[in-house]
């Protein structure tokens, strides 16, 4: 009865006191976005941006079909089955005179060879071939005659996958996968099928670098959280040393360390252990340890202020229920900085995925991670639509690990997370 | 003192020659000899720093003494890791472990003791029975109110049958009416399970509710251990009869002793009777300690005829419910309490002058504060 009263008379005020609240609260909303306003501009610019203009031109496809606009339209209702007809020789025909005055022929070719190798050879061969529009119906036979490529349908299908506006090509290709004549995903012929081991390679040596981090940070965070105030202090100024150093300067100190004549084999060498210097960098092994050294502090922050947040009084509690101290350590300590070593090895890993300088440096050619390629691809080859394509693909592993991690995050705190 | 003198059941805990020191140069527990038998309730209590927690970390093995040997069950322990003990803990924060149910937390110490499972579940569910906390068996520790956790934490120190149960003011942080009945309830514990606990405290009535025995501690000695009542009735000095209680304080120099009493001559004037129980001789200067309970105000001189008569001036009263308090200027104590009778409180008048009276061998002779 009382709840049935108190029910009605909440309903009956409900809406006018809604209201007065959101009267009340807006003042405050209002100054509080103006104050994260720059912030957000800023970010927009500079990140939701640049990242939103990355996936674009992962499936942005209308080079060809601004250079062979005419091609493109009479393309568009041929099945692919057989070679088109009369009308799209006639006027590719066209297409290629036209692009050729205008000087976009060399963009098309490009684009066209990133599907089908010596495509640029073709088009730029029968663009300077062409001499005039062929007589009506005798285009095919023209153009077949100036390169027999012409004939073959995968250079039409090839055409027709590329005439836009929009192509899933970049983002297949950075799966090592493509479309065959028949417009069906296949395998990426095995001299372009490189990604899925240049990506499997960047997610092993991230995640080595993780549990190296993991298994090297674990005791100096201990360390950390339990030392007397004075010394931790000290101790956390040699953790953070890594930052006031610039990044090239740390990874070429890892150069001079571990160089075939360098500190670290001369003086095993002198030690008598070697006779021969050990290959220690431009290899995996390099990657890791300076990729390690670099990462190291962002594993030992999350993992010491988790640490820090655990009350002595558990480990003597465990102890005095019958814990021996390794029991104890584990089944007590342990578990509470599992939300420490999500955060950090969530963090480390992340960052190793984009890594580029120090493995550029001090790896291989069997130790480039994807960042390299997006790189070269950006910079040398200015390839752009593969670049964001793998960049695009990067980002997506990135965000499903972070959503995962995110869900276990959250399952701890309903669970576990709480302080008494 | 005299609480060695009858021990009808061997000494469980008996601490030897104990000193402790983190420093090296004060010692914060001195020389402290101290037995406690089998199914007894002792309270270490004492203010901040007096030592007490200190003695009971060296009990549960998470400090060493610096001299001396602890026995537990006639076998030194000083040298005995913690978990090897089988002496059960409740810590003042609880320390529940926060990523474990409540199950898991009461089963943690027979797990790690490898008890096998079905034991385990028939064990745990009589311990979460026996604080009635069966249906929250499944919730978190973060889950739970103070009180629930604290009712955890006993269980789980319990669960395991350990030969002693420390505790390390575990209700310090509940309200109080809360740790009143827990206070109640812990009695109850021990009582039913015929359980030997060493309490830790520094509220002085939380002692005198619960414990088998107190020894009070100040300084890093101990000071007395005694009975609630005897406690209470006969402190040896002067801290313990403030510590424990309410107590009124008059500064006065010993004129003559004859047997138990002495005449005592005030320093604000006048003289009393009292009981001498911590005075070295005529001349020394003494405390006298009166309880509130004992006096009686009067409205003039004549109507006693008791030896110890003094005259006060009413400052204030204080109405508390069940009792009511007068607090008076006497001798130069211008915070002189009086406990009333009931109903008495708006009878005094503030700045009336009146009489106090209490009997000699209310009137507790002791060391100069």
């Amino acid at each position: 009865m009382t709840g049935m009263s108190l029910a009605g008379a909440s309903s009956s005020t409900e809406v006018p006191l809604k209201r007065r609240l959101r009267r009340a609260e807006r003042t405050r909303q209002v100054k509080a976005l103006a104050l994260v306003l720059p912030l957000l501009v800023f970010l927009l610019f500079t990140f939701a941006g640049p990242i939103a203009g990355m996936l674009w031109r992962a499936v942005d496809d209308r080079e060809v079909r601004q250079a062979l606009p005419q091609t493109v339209a009479a393309l568009a209702s041929w099945d692919g089955k057989d070679l088109p007809d009369e009308k799209a020789y006639a006027a590719l025909a066209g297409d290629i005179l036209a692009a050729r005055a205008s000087g976009t022929i060399a963009i098309a070719a490009k684009r066209l060879n990133y599907a089908l190798n010596g495509f640029r050879t073709i088009l730029i061969s029968t663009a300077r071939n062409l001499k005039a529009v062929p007589e009506p119906g005798t285009a095919r036979e023209t153009l077949g005659k100036i390169n027999p490529a012409w004939r073959e349908r995968s250079t039409w299908t090839t055409i027709k996958d590329a005439s836009g506006p929009v192509t899933g090509f970049y983002l297949l290709a950075a799966l090592d996968l493509t479309r065959n004549v028949d417009g069906a995903i296949a395998a990426a012929p095995p001299d372009q099928a490189i990604y899925r081991s240049v990506f499997a390679r960047t997610f092993l040596i991230s995640l080595s670098v993780t549990v190296l981090c993991l298994i090297l940070g674990f005791p100096v965070a201990y360390l950390l959280a339990t030392l007397p105030p004075g010394r931790s202090n000290l101790l956390m100024i040699c953790v953070l040393l890594p930052f006031w150093t610039s990044l090239l300067v740390r990874t070429c100190a890892w150069i001079v360390l571990l160089q075939s004549k360098g500190v670290v084999n001369d003086s095993l060498h002198w030690l008598g252990i070697i006779d021969e210097p050990l290959r220690l960098i431009y290899n995996r092994f390099g990657v890791c340890v300076a990729m390690t050294h670099v990462l190291l502090p962002f594993m030992i922050l999350p993992l010491y202020s988790s640490m820090k947040a655990i009350s002595p009084a558990y480990m003597r509690a465990a102890a005095s229920l019958g814990a021996p101290p390794l029991a104890a350590f584990l089944r007590i300590y342990v578990p509470q900085t599992l939300p420490g070593i999500g955060a950090g090895s969530l963090l480390v890993f992340i960052l190793a995925l984009g890594y580029y300088i120090t493995p550029a440096l001090v790896g291989g050619a069997a130790d480039q991670m994807i960042s390299y390629f997006i790189a070269l691809y950006t910079t040398e080859t200015a390839n752009w639509g593969l670049a964001s394509a793998l960049g695009a693909v990067l980002l997506l592993a990135t965000v499903l690990l972070a959503l995962v991690y995110g869900k276990l995050v959250q399952g701890q705190q309903v669970t576990g997370g709480m302080k008494n | 003192m005299e609480a060695g003198m009858v021990t009808p059941a061997p000494a469980l805990v008996r601490f030897s020659g104990i000193q402790k020191t983190y420093d090296g140069e004060h010692l914060v527990v001195k020389n402290l000899d101290l037995d406690i038998r089998k199914g007894e309730f002792v309270t270490l209590l004492g203010p901040s720093g007096s030592g007490k927690t200190t003695t009971l970390m060296m009990l549960a093995g998470f400090e060493v003494p610096t001299h001396g040997e602890i026995y537990l069950a006639e076998r030194p322990i000083k040298n005995v890791p913690p978990h090897k003990r089988d002496i059960g803990m409740v810590f003042q924060n609880y320390a529940l472990f926060p990523h474990l149910t409540i199950e898991e937390n009461v089963a943690f110490p027979l797990s790690v003791r490898k008890v096998n499972k079905a034991e385990t579940q028939a064990r745990v569910k009589a311990a979460l029975r026996m604080i009635k906390m069966e249906t929250l068996a499944q919730r978190r520790p973060g889950q739970l109110s103070g009180g629930q956790q604290q009712r955890v934490a006993l269980a789980r120190a319990l669960v395991f049958n350990p030969q002693l149960v420390l505790m390390d003011e575990p209700l310090g942080a509940l309200d109080k009416r809360l740790r009143e009945q827990m206070q109640l309830e812990i009695k109850q514990l021990h009582e039913t399970m015929g359980i030997t606990v060493v309490y830790v405290t520094h509220d002085q009535s939380e002692a005198l509710t619960m414990s088998d025995r107190i020894a009070v501690f100040n300084d890093g000695i101990v000071q007395q251990i005694d009975r609630p009542d005897a406690l209470y009735e006969h402190p040896v000095n002067s801290f313990v009869a403030n510590f424990v209680g309410e107590n009124n304080v008059l500064a006065g120099t010993v004129e003559t002793i004859e047997k138990d009493y002495c005449r005592v001559a005030l320093a604000a004037g006048g003289s009393v009777m009292a009981r001498a129980v911590n005075v070295s001789g005529a001349g020394a200067s003494t405390a006298l300690s009166v309880r509130p309970e004992r006096i009686a105000i009067i409205p003039d001189s004549t109507s006693s005829d008791g030896p110890n008569r003094l005259p006060a001036k009413v400052q204030n009263t204080i109405y508390l419910g069940d009792h009511a308090l007068a607090v008076l200027d006497v001798a130069g104590n211008a915070e002189f309490m009086v406990k009333l009778q009931p109903g008495a409180h708006d009878r005094l008048r503030h700045g009336e002058s009146v009489f106090i009276t209490f009997r000699p061998e209310d009137c507790l002779a002791l060391d100069p504060v």
